[in-house]
Parts: C-alpha cells; sequence; structure tokens
C-alpha cells in the first residue's frame, strides 16, 4: 500500500526512469554481450564471461579494414561537410540576400529525405556515369558529405543566431579588417558549435548503413561489414567493436558537455568584471 | 581577402554558399533527376532503355500497395508509440531533472552512440525465443508454450519505435525547455488545476516540438527496411525492403526507381494531409 501511494505521486519520474531504462537496455545488452563466450556460432544466448574477445578483438576477418574504412570516410567527409556547412550557415544566417529561401529548402530536403531514397538516387547517378564514378571509397565519401552537410548547417545555425555581434563590431571599430575579425573573434566563438556540429556529423557518417549501402559497391564500412555477418552469424568481435566506439562516442560528448559547461563559466565571469 | 568582399558585399552570402550549393545540387538534386529518368525506362539489366514506361508506376503500385500500406502503418504506430514514450520523459527532464538536465538528454541521444544495425540486432538477443522477456511472459501465460516474439509485427515495430525515439524526444525537449515557467505561475495563479495548466499552457506550447518531432520520425520510419529484414519476416516486409531488394538484388532499377517515387509521393500526400490537420504554418515553422 506504501508502495503503491509512493509510485502514485512519483508516477512522472518513475515512468521517465523506465523509458531511459528502455533507452539504455539495448546498448547494455551490447555491452554485455561482448564478454560472452558463446557455445555455438550465435551470439544470442548468455554463456559465461570472458576476456577473449576484447583481447582477440581483431580476430574476424575483414573487421580491420572495414572499420579503418568507417574511420577514414568519416574524418574526410566530416571535415568537407564542417568547411561547406559553416561556411553556407554564415551565409544564411548573416546576410540577407535573393534566394536566401531556396538555399534553406535546399539544406532542408535531404534531411526530410527517406535515406533509402537518398541512397537510391545516387546509385542512378553513379550508374549512368560509370565513366566518372567507379563504386567505392570515394563515392561513399561524396555521398556521406551531401547527407552530413545539412545538419552541420542547422547545427551551426543555431548558434548563429543567438551570436552576439557586439564583440565584432568593436574588433572593426578597433581597426580590424573582416578577415581578421572573423579569425580571431567570430571563430573561436563558434568554435563549440563547430565542434559539436563535427561530432555530430562523424557520428552519423560512421552510423550510416543505408545510403553507404547503396554507394559502396564492394568497398565495406564497418555497418556494411555487419550487415554481411549478420545474414550469417555476428561474432562477438562486433560488439566489441561497437562498445568500444560507443565508449569513444560517449567520452567526447561528456567532454564536450564539460566544456560548454566551463565556457558559460568563462562568460558569467567576464560579464561579472 | 578581406578587401574583395569589402569591395563586392553583394557577392559574399553566393561565395560563401557556392560550395555547399554545389554539391547538394550534383549529389542530391541532380541523382533525383537520374531516379527519375531511370524510373521510366524498361528492359532487363543491363539494357535499359528510355521509353516514357509510365506502366512501371502503375505495376509498381498494383504489385507491391501490400508493403507500401505496411510501410505507413508501421510508421505511424511507430510515431504514436514515440510521442507516448518520449512525452513524459522529456516532460520530466524539461521541468523535473533540475541540474541532471544535460545528463539526462545524454542518455537519450546515446543510442546514437552504438551503429544503428547493432543496436538492432541487440534486440534479437533481448526477444530471443531462449531470453528471459520470453521466458517471463511464456511463464505469466501473454505468450502461448511456443510463442515467441521475434519475427513477429511486434518486434519489428518496436524496433523501429527504438531506433527513431530519440527523433521524437530531442525536438520536443527544445520546445519544452522554452517555456516561460512563469505563464506556468499565471495558470495557478489563476486557479488553473494542474491538468488544465498542461492542456491549455504546455501542451499547446510544445505543439511546434509535436510536429517537428513527428515528421522525423514517420517520415525515416516509412522508408526503412532495416528492422523488418533483422526482426521481421517476408510477412513484415516493407516498402524499404522491396526498393533494397530491386536495386541491389534483382537489378531490377526501373521498379526500384519508381517505387522510390512512390514512396516520396505517398510521404508528400502525407504530409499534406497532416499540414492540413496541424494547421500549415505550424509545420513550416
Amino acid at each position: 500500500m506504501r508502495l503503491w501511494r509512493f509510485v502514485k505521486r512519483h508516477m512522472l519520474t518513475v515512468y521517465a526512469l523506465l523509458v531511459v531504462g528502455y533507452l539504455m537496455l539495448p546498448i547494455v545488452v551490447v555491452i554485455l554481450f561482448s564478454f560472452n563466450d558463446p557455445a555455438g556460432r550465435f551470439n544470442y544466448v548468455w554463456q559465461k564471461f570472458t576476456l577473449d574477445n576484447w583481447a582477440d578483438w581483431d580476430g574476424v576477418l575483414g573487421l580491420r579494414e572495414a572499420l579503418i574504412t568507417s574511420i577514414e570516410v568519416g574524418l574526410l567527409a566530416t571535415l568537407v561537410a564542417t568547411v561547406l556547412g559553416v561556411l553556407m550557415a554564415l551565409a544564411i544566417v548573416r546576410h540577407g540576400f535573393r534566394g536566401r529561401a531556396s538555399a534553406n529548402v535546399l539544406v532542408f530536403l535531404p534531411m526530410s529525405t527517406p535515406e533509402i531514397v537518398l541512397g537510391a538516387s545516387l546509385l542512378t547517378l553513379f550508374l549512368n556515369m560509370t565513366s566518372v564514378f567507379s563504386l567505392g571509397f570515394w563515392t561513399i565519401f561524396i555521398a556521406h558529405v551531401m547527407f552530413i552537410v545539412s545538419f552541420i548547417v542547422v547545427t551551426v545555425k543555431a548558434r548563429l543566431i543567438g551570436f552576439d555581434r557586439h564583440l565584432e563590431e568593436a574588433a572593426m571599430d578597433l581597426g580590424a579588417n573582416e578577415w581578421t575579425t572573423f579569425r580571431k573573434i567570430t571563430l573561436p566563438l563558434l568554435a563549440p558549435a563547430i565542434f559539436a556540429a563535427a561530432l555530430l556529423g562523424f557520428a552519423l557518417s560512421i552510423d550510416d548503413f543505408v545510403i553507404t549501402y547503396f554507394a559502396a559497391g564492394g568497398e565495406q564500412t564497418f555497418p556494411v561489414f555487419v550487415w554481411g555477418i549478420a545474414r550469417v552469424s555476428v561474432p562477438p568481435q562486433v560488439n566489441v567493436v561497437a562498445s568500444a566506439i560507443f565508449l569513444v562516442a560517449i567520452g567526447l560528448a561528456l567532454a564536450n558537455v564539460l566544456w560548454q559547461f566551463r565556457q558559460a563559466r568563462v562568460e558569467r565571469g567576464a560579464r561579472a568584471i | 581577402m578581406g578587401s574583395f568582399f569589402h569591395r563586392h558585399p553583394r557577392l559574399t552570402p553566393y561565395l560563401l554558399l557556392a560550395p555547399g550549393v554545389a554539391w547538394l545540387v550534383v549529389f542530391f538534386l541532380v541523382p533525383l533527376a537520374f531516379l527519375g529518368y531511370q524510373s521510366l525506362q524498361s528492359g532487363i539489366f543491363p539494357n535499359f532503355e528510355f521509353t516514357w514506361e509510365f506502366s512501371n508506376f502503375s505495376d509498381a503500385l498494383s504489385d507491391y500497395r501490400e508493403q507500401l500500406f505496411r510501410s505507413f502503418l508501421y510508421a505511424g504506430i511507430t510515431t504514436v508509440a514515440c510521442l507516448v514514450l518520449a512525452y513524459p520523459l522529456v516532460y520530466w527532464i524539461a521541468f523535473r531533472a533540475g541540474p541532471w538536465r544535460n545528463l539526462f538528454l545524454l542518455f537519450i541521444i546515446a543510442p546514437f552512440f552504438v551503429t544503428y544495425l547493432i543496436r538492432t540486432l541487440a534486440w534479437l538477443n533481448i526477444l530471443a525465443d531462449e531470453g528471459p522477456v520470453v521466458g517471463l511472459l511464456r511463464a505469466i501465460n501473454v505468450l502461448d508454450e511456443d510463442g515467441r516474439l521475434l519475427a513477429t509485427t511486434f518486434a519489428v515495430v518496436s524496433g523501429i519505435t527504438y531506433n527513431f525515439l530519440p527523433f521524437m524526444a530531442l525536438p520536443l525537449y527544445v520546445s519544452l525547455e522554452q517555456i516561460d515557467g512563469r505563464l506556468l505561475e499565471a495558470a495557478k495563479d489563476l486557479y488553473a488545476s494542474p491538468a488544465q495548466a498542461f492542456l491549455r499552457v504546455t501542451l499547446p506550447l510544445s505543439a511546434p516540438g509535436i510536429v517537428a518531432g513527428t515528421l522525423l520520425t514517420f517520415i525515416p520510419a516509412s522508408g526503412d527496411f532495416i528492422n523488418a529484414e533483422l526482426l521481421g519476416t517476408p510477412k513484415q516486409q516493407m516498402i524499404g525492403n522491396v526498393i533494397q531488394a530491386k536495386f541491389l538484388e534483382s537489378l531490377d532499377y526501373p521498379t526500384a526507381a519508381s517505387l522510390s517515387f512512390i514512396l516520396m509521393a505517398a510521404i508528400l500526400v502525407t504530409l499534406l494531409v497532416y499540414a492540413k490537420i496541424v494547421g500549415a504554418e505550424k509545420l513550416t515553422g
């Protein structure tokens, strides 16, 4: 009875924590099964604890190459998409010009198109122009830049809209030209947003399966590798790599949260003076 | 460099936009045109010919009506399930979690950090016939002796729901977090009960988040094929499965291309109906 009254009073909290539990459950399972020692070919049922999979993460043919390809594509595509996206965000937020609405729509459209259509249409382009494109690393790179860039624009735009322009005006008043102002004032102030956008871009790239699958030809990224092997049986080493990616990503995200927290404190401190 | 921008201030935005716009035109718009071109071709791989073959569309529509309908049914159920799961959670984070807000936001996006395919495969472990969930449900007679969860519609829909829950939760959070607490105090001062304050103040103010979350969930869910492939059977196949198989396995590009356009058109029609219901201005923000 007492328990019931407690649950009733804290119903919302209980519900929220249950949903959080639901969100965490598969993640816990992935990490847990990276320590499983499966009896047969299938890593579905918990057998017993082992560290062998982590020690021998590289023991599955093709896994290392796929992971390296994923990281290479991710870094390169993120770099290019971030540059393109930041420039576009600056143009859209900072300037009034003819065609701004169309630019906004062009950025919005890829995000609101199902991935399978993005992948299918790119594949048609590549197949119809085989003299220019051959499926592989570079077609994956092209596809990734295309779908990441919109997310970068949106993320950076959000920060630019709340941007205090007085600092830039002060720099110009003190004789800095536009380029110097951009380099010394705008860019450092935008840095956390650009970093967050790039992190998002890299996460999207390394996670993407659908578009990559269409653009890959015979090349394998980590998700494409998983897809192929899932039709046979998924070895625990796949869980090891997924867990490692998760831990690195969570670490970086926490670092970003802390950085923004500190930044906010510094800004508050500056205002107090 | 600075002096160039100084002399041509009107050119600046176009120069900044040019590389990104070029990329999106060449690798997003042009491919869509190629897809349209492909959808009107006839013939058998690798000898396709452009013949204004509009029958591709009617044939695809009549052959795969079932999968198309199923995609939208699953996407609809998923969207409602995501809203029901996400709204109370996000409400709690925005109004009750206090200093723990950012930590719980991280919990919401944490699934993104586990590769899509692998978090879907994790549901194979969770829902496995020998697993604890099925065991429990069998013990309390919710499932028969040999009842299963895998390879059912339930498995596919809950897989999609799990995968797209963050897309619903994040825009909801943004709109709830912006609500001015003084409005709720005012409602209370004017003798609104908590339920009335929620229905008359909080819920309408969070409408933009609901609309954005619905779009971000419904659109990708209707094109998904991974959950049906990994957690379902041919009886749960969605339109995405057909497009994928036609493109990459049976190499029937014209049918696959016309199905892609049918999917986009169906999404567009759904959005227009939705816009009619919720009001067009809310849809475009």
